[in-house]
């Protein structure tokens, strides 16, 4: 009988949770890493048990963890190219924590700078990953979207990583600025049918496109529009907070802005408008059904500066025509004096005949509603903030 | 013998239980001492100084003996007592908040 894993990072660890099917009895595992944040846990689809996870502190920096075992075990898997793999002592090495922006004369692009809080410039400063998507074709290779906004990739399992300075050296680059949480590349979208293909989203530059592995870069940002800067349709410097694409139709992309909630049906050429009905057209996750390519899910927030649910009601919208039309899911969901948020990265489908939906929020809640959106019940309540939600189909 | 207190997320990251002491060659300054326990424990690159321009991290501070060693010139010879092993360095994590 198939299994979910979903695997949650928060502010103070990371934590999985397994089911069968039902989904309705739940282990729980954790807290890994116990103190750190960890913004992100994720798996990869060719080698489930592998998995992958952004250990973080503004007080010790940047640890990648890996573990071959679903989570089980982990372990830093970096070390020098050639060397052994731990220390005399048996202890690994650290190279998986290495960062470095490649600002080579082969390779690499210039440090430069981006604009900052206060519009001056300011230079790149690695501060942590919050993404990592394994490859789909390589269990070995992993990419990695950090703060200050750049894609790094490793093709050792993450024992070491390498940067894709083109994006960061794109001539737009000092025209990227910080969101209220950073300037991290938060989204990468790896493409089955076009493998060169990559999408990436940063806050607040906007979505970019690769078509040659991620070598080269170009703003797909034309449709939006943000009145929070100077020239609302600029090339570059909306707040993206999410883009959601089903692997069936890659080229039909959907995206929670800062405000705004788009749709793309060109690869990212041109962008729509899709908010319809929607209380509030401001959120951070977006998702689509694993079955229908046209069904999608938002929670929408209270912005600008209170990011909570509208009235206290923490109600998943979803759309079954690809946007504009709305409906609210509220059944097993707090329906009066709920003051949380859900964070961009805590939105995750998984892929059983009945697909599952699950969410996670900043009062530490895990969601997951078995039949689609339809009825809600918690995984658990009393987690620490969720920053991120993944989950694994496992046969 | 060099002696090292490190809080307690990097003592997790280390594996080590208590205090760590290091072999350092030569008169003991922050900088060999960070160097030797680094080597030692690979996995700590980068929590303490920044890999690439080696500057402490901004929420870490140094002392020993009671004194602030966070801002001295890392090839300052370290007091003494230190350099016998009668008192360790401290490496603290900032209070501030979390």
């Amino acid at each position: 009988m198939s299994k979910v894993r979903v695997l949650v990072g928060t502010r103070k660890g990371a934590f999985v949770l397994t089911s069968d099917g039902k989904r309705e009895r739940w282990d729980v595992s954790g807290p890994h890493f116990a103190g750190w944040e960890v913004y992100h846990v994720k798996g990869s689809p060719l080698d489930p048990n592998r998995l992958y996870a952004s250990q973080t502190s503004g007080w010790f920096g940047q640890v990648i963890q890996r573990s071959d075992d679903g989570g089980k075990t982990w372990m830093q898997p970096g070390t020098p190219p050639g060397e052994p793999v731990t220390t005399p002592d048996g202890m690994p090495k650290g190279e998986s924590n290495k960062f470095l922006y490649d600002t080579s004369a082969e390779t690499g692009k210039p440090l430069g700078t981006h604009q900052f809080y206060d519009g001056t410039q300011h230079p790149w400063e690695f501060k942590r990953v919050w993404h990592l998507e394994p490859s789909l074709t390589d269990p070995e290779t992993v990419y990695a979207g950090v703060e200050d906004a750049a894609l790094f990739r490793s093709t050792d399992a993450g024992k070491t990583w390498q940067e894709l300075s083109g994006l960061r050296g794109h001539s737009s680059g000092p025209r990227w600025q910080p969101g209220a949480g950073g300037m991290g590349l938060h989204t990468i979208l790896l493409d089955r049918s076009e493998p060169r293909r990559i999408y990436v989203a940063i806050s607040a530059a906007g979505a970019f496109r690769s078509d040659d592995a991620g070598q080269t870069w170009r703003p797909i940002n034309r449709g939006l529009r943000s009145q929070y800067i100077p020239d609302p349709n600029a090339e570059v410097g909306h707040c993206v907070h999410r883009i959601a694409m089903h692997p069936s139709r890659p080229d039909v992309l959907f995206m929670q802005k800062h405000w705004d909630v788009m749709r793309s049906d060109n690869a990212g050429e041109s962008w729509h408008e899709v908010s319809g009905n929607l209380p509030t057209d401001f959120g951070f996750v977006i998702d689509v059904h694993a079955h229908e390519p046209e069904t999608i899910y938002v929670v929408p927030i209270k912005s600008d500066s209170e990011h909570f649910p509208p009235d206290g009601k923490l109600r998943v919208y979803r759309s079954r025509t690809g946007g504009n039309e709305w409906e609210a899911l509220t059944k097993g969901l707090p329906q009066r004096d709920c003051y949380v948020n859900v964070l961009r990265e805590a939105m995750a489908v998984d892929s059983l005949d009945q697909c599952g939906v699950y969410f996670g929020t900043t009062g530490g809640q895990v969601y997951a509603s078995a039949d689609a959106g339809d009825n809600w019940a918690p995984i658990v309540r009393d987690l620490p903030a969720v920053l991120s939600v993944e989950v694994q189909t496992l046969p | 013998m060099i002696r090292v207190l490190l809080p307690y997320h990097l003592r997790a990251l280390a594996r080590v239980g208590g205090e760590v002491t290091l072999d350092v060659q030569g008169p003991p300054t922050l900088r060999s001492v960070l160097d030797a326990l680094e080597a030692r424990y690979p996995m700590l690159r980068g929590t303490i100084r920044d890999h690439l321009t080696q500057q402490r991290r901004p929420f870490l501070r140094l002392f020993a003996c009671e004194q602030d060693l966070s801002h001295e010139p890392p090839d300052a010879p370290l007091p003494g007592a230190v350099a016998s092993g009668a008192e360790p360095i401290l490496i603290v994590g900032a209070i501030a908040g979390g």
